[in-house]
């Protein structure tokens, strides 16, 4: 909102100080200004940010009223004369049939006005503030919501049949407003209509038919209040957004109407015409009690020295200070004793807050009964006035204080796993990444946990996030196809965050969220060669052997079983398992995945499923006793059929359950080559033996390797020579 | 100069004995000097230290076995002096020795070295944690809440009521298929971490310190510096006797952790449905110092976070629960700040969208 410093010092002529002061001070005050632009002789120019509780500052003259409240100056009453009224026989006829939802309308007839361009300080203050000119009547009801901010609205009186009438719509009516736009209507709309139609619709926008031409002669001018709540729903039922309905929707000045109206006809006059009989002012007395007039609060000054706190000054706020402040806003204040009994009608201006907040001010034996402006339907419990006390003293005049505690600090349970997972993934050398938290659906359909349980937006930013991410893969692939194409070959990469899961069939009456992690490597991510299978499986067994399991174990399903994740390559992947329970899945991407993303060089991805890993405990470290005896190393080469995997080669030698044998691993896998025949594969195991208790014999290993070898042989292997 | 000869002893006074052995420290002296080659250095070794053909024992043997009984133990301290200095020489050269090997051995230690790469912490995770740690030494507890939230806890708990043009300013990204349920039950992408400010109070009585990091959503058109997908940290305090002046001394505080202690704060009145009086904080540049530089837009100022004192109404919707945030009795404070924003003006980013791009040429950079 733009806002002319020249108009402010207009209305509040004891304002001295320069207009970058001027927006300094309000700032401080909450009265935001953004930007402020020379005009040379015309002053500043003020961009403004007021929130949207203040509904009463956005406008010059709501602005002047806080400079009047900083600086404790006179703000000038706005003229609201118009020259005599030609009598009437009967007064224009006005029907409200809506009491709840229009609390206040006034109407002035105006005969035998010229249309035309504007001129004087309207076209100069429009040329300033880059409004939009129309013709004198229109820009006059835009020039007073600028000035004082009461929307207001000009008809072309001969084009009405009958008297106004505030009433819902009938349901289908249409309705062509301003904007060009024929609008089926809904009995939930307030419009304000004549005998026969609807001419606008009530707070949001006026209608085609009745709008001002060059050749209107005659005019009603209306000014209102409006039902913010019904005027939202109207705004959002049509689309149309106006600063008519910004206003009342957030809750307009009720003693405001006629004084706006009697604005807009002294500018329509300037031109030329006369008013015709007296105001027209339909005012709904349970609105005014609502609003204008609605009751008194209690306030007691005790209340702002607990909320607010010490001043810099060490004085605090006194009474004499709070009760100044609320008076230069517009408030009364007086001893509770004498308003006692109406300090407990407090009404909420939204039913829904009614039985909210704060229970009504009882009788407060220190405290004082504060009555509070029209203009300020926000202001409506004590904390909003102790708000207000400080917003006008000045936030940064208080002292800045450190309260103190008692209590403990306690860690989330799953705070100290999730930096064991994050540190180890670190030191592993995967980066840590975060991407987008929604998928398109094709995706979900294809990385999901379990079939059909991803979760649609109602509402996505785009159709590529469509879904919320029932996997972290999706997002990690794309993090190493945005990398591979800005020739970035060698990348490692980890994701931990939330995926989630619910059900379609029953409208997604819950939404689970489970810790995830993603991991994805490719070309030389760890120095040396080309990513393989072997570094996966070793970053998932130095990840997952942080925790304390009973047992761990790799394997994976026959790709016809469908158990295998349809994004992995069935032959070089691998399932993870916990306690029997899998918790990660990881391997190479699916070739035709690959092919869909034409993707040429080879990623690995895998999944670890947090919320699982996360039910064991950490592992604590628990120290062995180190043999003072030496350890004897005996290599075992021997030729083994393709079929004989090395687990099963492993597990035979485990099995003899030597107890001095401390370790066994393979040294060297070979395949191909001169010297393997087909259909076989050459391993060297290295197996290390040693006691606690003596120094191993000679005999004694042997008997042990013979052992190896023999389980090696049942197995089918040859040993090398 | 091989003298394999026992040196000759005059007798047992303790001044004879002194020039035997003087005598014995020249001959270890010479030969020691002249020791270069890890060869020589052996050799000496054997010559003087062998067990079995050693030139220290066979003179110990021989002159021990000559001595009289109370001439062994002055022998014996003087033959340990001895023995020390022959280790001492050995030691010595061993030192020398190394010092000199074949200019074939050299190689070029200019060529880069074999590094085992750490992984980079995210920014985000980074700074969130960073901003998370000051908190905790101040005596606030970490808490965390569900990404996708209800109405109720997202928006009605917080004192925003249904239809309330405050929804306006948070564009909300909702879960499909909500449109049958009662408005508080429906779920929505939470467009903040304050619903959690709620869960926690209806968990736990007063006191309360908390601090909450997270990820929110909004249904925002992405440019430079917006993402519809960003991070917040919020925080919450409530106990008896929580004020404004509270308020503003722990974000003062909390700034010049995160900042540097020259770093300043100042509060504006603001508006949150959920806080009043509501405000927000800008803190002095700290890059220019206030000066005014292009970071602050030439302001000295930059506004980091939205704060305020806990409105009564949200305790109205807490005490439902727990009875004990009676607003007559208690109050705190709660505050929230964009961990993008700060990550972003912390490291010099440009663009939010880096962020979320995995694109291994900025994360890098955080190793």
């Amino acid at each position: 909102m733009k806002i002319l410093s020249s108009w402010i010092r207009e209305f509040v002529p004891g304002i001295t100080i320069t207009d970058r002061q001027l927006a300094d001070d309000l700032t401080l005050r909450g009265i935001a200004v953004d930007g402020v632009f020379d005009l040379g002789a015309h002053g500043s120019l003020f961009e403004m940010d007021i929130t949207t509780n203040r509904v009463d500052a956005m406008n010059h003259y709501g602005i002047a009223r806080e400079a009047a409240t900083i600086y404790g100056l006179a703000l000038k009453p706005l003229d609201a004369s118009l020259p005599p009224a030609k009598a009437t026989a009967k007064p224009f006829s006005v029907r409200i049939e809506e009491p709840k939802l229009c609390g206040r309308f006034t109407a002035r007839l105006l005969r035998n006005v010229k249309i035309g361009p504007s001129t004087g300080i309207v076209a100069e203050r429009f040329r300033l503030l880059e409004q939009k000119a129309i013709a004198n009547a229109v820009d006059a009801t835009n020039y007073v919501t600028l000035a004082m901010g009461h929307p207001t609205h000009a008809f072309d009186l001969d084009k009405l049949e009958g008297g106004i009438v505030i009433r819902r719509a009938r349901k289908g009516e249409k309705l062509k407003t301003l904007d060009g736009v024929e609008r089926t209507l809904d009995p939930d709309d307030l419009v304000v209509a004549d005998e026969k139609k609807a001419l606008g619709l009530a707070g949001v926008i006026g209608g085609w038919d009745t709008m001002i031409t060059p050749e209107t002669k005659n005019i009603l001018v209306e000014a209102a209040w409006f039902d913010p709540a019904t005027v939202r729903r109207s705004s959002k039922r049509h689309l149309v957004h106006t600063d008519a309905s910004h206003r009342f929707e957030r809750g307009a000045d009720f003693n405001a109407p006629p004084v706006a109206n009697a604005l807009v006809s002294r500018i329509i006059l300037e031109a030329g015409g006369a008013v015709e009989g007296e105001l027209v002012d339909v005012v709904i007395p349970e609105a005014d009690a609502r609003t204008a007039k609605r009751a008194s609060i209690g306030f007691r000054v005790s209340e702002v020295e607990r909320i607010l706190g010490p001043t810099e000054d060490g004085a605090g706020i006194s009474a004499a200070t709070a009760v100044d402040i609320l008076r230069r806003l517009g408030c009364g204040v007086e001893d509770a004793a004498r308003t006692e009994t109406t300090a407990t009608q407090r009404q909420d201006l939204d039913p829904s807050r009614a039985s909210l907040g704060e229970p009504p001010q009882k009788s407060a034996p220190s405290g004082q009964a504060v009555t509070l402006p029209s203009w300020r339907l926000d202001l409506e419990r004590e904390i909003d006035l102790i708000e207000e006390i400080a917003r006008v003293y000045g936030y940064n005049r208080f002292r800045n204080t450190l309260p103190p505690f008692a209590g403990t600090v306690v860690e989330l349970p799953w705070a100290e796993k999730e930096s064991t997972v994050r540190r180890t993934l670190l030191a592993l050398g995967f980066n840590e990444a975060i991407s987008s938290t929604f998928c398109a659906a094709q995706d979900a359909a294809i990385f999901a946990r379990e079939p059909d349980s991803a979760v649609a937006i109602g509402n996505p930013l785009s159709e590529e996030a469509g879904m919320l991410r029932p996997s972290l893969v999706p997002g990690m692939l794309e993090m190493l196809v945005l990398n591979l194409s800005r020739d970035v070959d060698d990348a490692a990469l980890f994701e931990m965050g939330t995926t989630f899961s619910g059900n379609p069939e029953n409208g997604y009456a819950r939404v689970e969220e489970r810790p995830t992690l993603a991991i994805g490597a490719t070309g030389h991510a760890f120095g040396g060669g080309d990513v393989e299978f072997s570094d996966m499986k070793g970053a998932m067994e130095e990840l997952l052997s942080r925790f304390a399991a009973r047992s761990l174990y790799f394997d994976r399903f026959p790709a016809a079983s469908g158990l295998m994740p349809a994004w992995l390559h069935p032959g070089r992947s691998a399932r993870a398992a916990v306690d029997g329970g899998t918790v990660a899945w990881f391997g190479q991407l699916h070739p035709a995945e690959a092919e869909r993303r034409k993707l040429k060089q080879t990623v690995w991805l895998g999944e670890v499923w947090l919320d699982r890993l996360y039910k064991q405990e950490l592992r604590q470290p628990a120290v062995r006793e180190l043999s003072r005896f030496q350890a004897v190393r005996r290599d075992f080469s021997v030729l083994l059929p393709e079929r004989v995997t090395y687990a099963a080669a492993a597990g035979a030698v485990e099995a003899l359950a030597i107890p001095e044998m401390q370790s066994y691993a393979a040294k060297e896998v070979l395949r191909g080559g001169k010297q393997i025949p087909e259909g076989q594969y050459s391993l060297l195991l290295g197996v290390v033996f040693q006691s606690n208790e003596r120094t191993l014999r000679e005999e004694e290993v042997q008997e042990w390797s013979r052992q190896v070898v023999g389980a090696l042989e049942t197995l089918g292997g040859k040993l090398r020579a | 100069m091989q003298d394999d000869g026992i040196p000759a002893l005059r007798g047992w006074s303790e001044a004879e004995l002194d020039a035997a052995f003087a005598a014995v420290a020249r001959e270890v002296e010479t030969s020691a000097r002249a020791l270069t080659s890890a060869d020589e250095k052996e050799e000496f070794r054997l010559r003087w230290l062998g067990r079995k053909q050693g030139r220290l024992k066979a003179i110990s043997d021989a002159w021990l076995k000559a001595a009289p009984a109370e001439a062994k133990k002055p022998l014996g301290q003087r033959f340990n002096t001895l023995k020390a200095l022959i280790e001492a020489r050995l030691e010595a050269s061993s030192a020398a020795t190394s010092m000199s090997v074949p200019d074939s051995e050299t190689i070029d230690i200019t060529l880069p070295g074999r590094r085992r790469r750490l992984g980079a912490e995210h920014p985000l995770i980074r700074t969130q944690h960073e901003i998370v740690r000051i908190f905790q030494r101040m005596g606030y507890s970490v808490g965390v809440g569900p990404e996708v939230e209800t109405d109720y806890y997202n928006f009605e708990s917080l004192n925003f009521p249904p239809g309330h043009p405050a929804r306006d300013t948070q564009d909300t990204l909702v879960v499909a298929g909500q449109e049958r349920k009662p408005l508080r039950e429906r779920l929505l992408m939470r467009t903040h971490t304050s619903p959690v400010q709620i869960r926690t109070m209806e968990q736990q009585p007063p006191p309360v310190r908390i601090v909450i990091p997270g990820k929110v959503h909004r249904n925002d058109a992405a440019d430079a510096t917006h993402s519809p997908i960003f991070h917040q940290v919020e925080g919450l305090c409530v106990d008896v006797g929580i004020t404004f002046a509270d308020l503003k001394g722990t974000l003062d505080h909390a700034m010049k952790e995160l900042f540097g202690s020259s770093v300043r704060t100042r509060f504006f009145p603001s508006f949150f449905p959920f806080t009043e009086p509501s405000a927000d904080v800008q803190i002095s540049c700290p890059f220019c110092g206030g000066a005014g530089c292009r970071k602050c837009k030439h302001s000295g100022w930059i506004e980091l976070l939205g704060c305020g004192m806990v409105d009564p109404a949200v305790f109205g919707f807490v005490q439902q629960k727990q009875p004990g945030y009676d607003p007559q009795k208690i109050s705190g404070f709660a505050f929230g700040m964009g961990v993008d924003r700060i990550a972003m003006m912390k490291y010099g980013i440009g663009e939010i969208g880096l962020l979320y791009s995995g694109d291994l040429r900025f994360l890098e950079q955080f190793a």
